[in-house]
């Protein structure tokens, strides 16, 4: 056989009504921009599961290395002046 | 200071509840399991379409047809699920549609039981569905992020597709003495392959400890078993039908039925690829693989196409 291919791999969100995020549904396989949106909606929308979709390819998708967690999601507990419970407020003070 | 990239490490997280996504550090042997174990249930749903197809032109009402044709297209579709989540740790579909053509990679054996009448699609629904049901409601809860999120949404398709059969083999049970009959049949041939379905006992396993232990499997194949007799032995008494084992009796005590023992041999025939079917399947999904490469190659030249043009007009 002579190139036989898979298709590339692109990454499926589907916001669910307006107004609320787009999440990560899974992924689907596709040639082309056109037949990726059909796939998508075929495959991960035949029960009103969504009102929109992106579909990306998974190989533009950068993703944060697990080892770096540490330094990137450090929660700055030192930051304390972060949190509204750092501050005074005045006696008597509503709803601030 | 703990190593990230330890087994010991791993361990702790899933001990801790973790779970654990396609770039976090894994052991080998968790990944192999777990490619072999989600592609497996991946190649089940793809094959699983054949016996049920076979059905399509035949039902018996346009309702029916249009529920089987939805059923099916499921099935498709929680195939493609777990492909993807398989994909996530690091192996191609051309790989794993290579595994499953070569026999190197198994399906469940259960689909390799022809569907002989329309009762067959019932007891297909209620039992073979209901079985996988119960096995993928405990996988909701495995330890690999992709495979869990694919079993919730598989979940939440998966009970139409039991509560049609059960509707088919209710019916055919207030329907003509021959339809009870045949309904009856289609009990007393899909019963034990169903009880199959979960694999062999825990003592006789070859996976499971590890398994468990890394959380893959949240229950054991004797226990999710269990389950599914205790729901389904009640559910056949209800509309008439009869479990081909004359040994079945309810402890009262625990609120489970015991059955007489599973003929092994017979699964480990059929796993061996000497079922009724196991040549047919296979053949079948070659056949239609290589017949579709030439959508596959347009698809691919159409994209190249495509890029040119964009390329020159940039």
């Amino acid at each position: 056989m002579a190139t036989d291919t898979q298709l590339d791999l692109w990454e499926v969100f589907i916001q669910s009504k307006s107004g609320l995020p787009y999440i990560h549904a899974g992924s689907i396989h596709a040639s082309d921009v056109k037949m990726a949106m059909q796939n998508a909606r075929d495959i991960y929308t035949r029960r009103g599961e969504g009102t929109s979709i992106w579909v990306v390819p998974s190989k533009h998708i950068s993703a944060s290395n697990p080892d770096d967690n540490d330094m990137l999601f450090d929660p700055s507990n030192d930051k304390v002046y972060r949190h509204p419970t750092f501050y005074v407020m005045p006696e008597g003070a509503k709803n601030i | 200071m703990h190593n990230e990239h330890s087994d010991a490490h791993f361990q702790l997280r899933i001990d801790n509840g973790e779970h654990i996504e396609p770039k976090d550090y894994m052991p080998e042997g968790y990944r192999k399991h777990l490619i072999r174990q989600i592609s497996q249930h991946a190649h089940s749903e793809v094959i699983g379409m054949q016996p049920e197809g076979n059905w399509i032109t035949r039902a018996p009402s346009l309702r029916s047809k249009q529920i089987l044709l939805a059923k099916i297209q499921d099935e498709g579709g929680h195939g493609l699920y777990l492909y993807s989540a398989a994909e996530t740790l690091g192996v191609s579909r051309s790989e794993l549609i290579e595994q499953l053509q070569s026999g190197k990679a198994k399906y469940s054996s259960i689909f390799n039981y022809p569907a002989l009448n329309w009762a067959d699609i019932g007891a297909i629904g209620w039992l073979v569905d209901g079985a996988a049901i119960v096995n993928q409601v405990s996988l909701q809860r495995t330890s690999y992020g992709p495979y869990s999120r694919g079993m919730v949404r598989i979940c939440k398709e998966e009970s139409f597709h039991q509560r049609q059969g059960y509707e088919i083999m209710a019916k055919m049970m207030k329907g003509t003495k021959e339809q009870q009959d045949m309904a009856q049949d289609a009990m007393n041939r899909w019963w034990w392959p169903a009880l199959m379905m979960f694999g062999p006992h825990d003592t006789d396993s070859p996976h499971s400890s590890d398994a468990v232990k890394w959380k893959i499997k949240r229950e054991t194949n004797d226990e999710l078993r269990q389950k599914f007799i205790d729901k389904t032995i009640p559910q056949a008494e209800l509309i008439g039908l009869k479990v081909p084992d004359n040994n079945i009796q309810l402890d009262e005590k625990t609120g489970h039925y015991t059955i007489s023992e599973i003929n092994w041999d017979e699964f480990y025939r059929v796993i061996s690829g000497h079922g009724p079917c196991n040549k047919q399947r296979l053949d079948h999904h070659i056949k239609y693989h290589e017949e579709g490469a030439w959508v596959r190659e347009a698809a691919e030249a159409y994209k190249q196409k495509h890029l040119k043009k964009e390329l020159e007009t940039a």
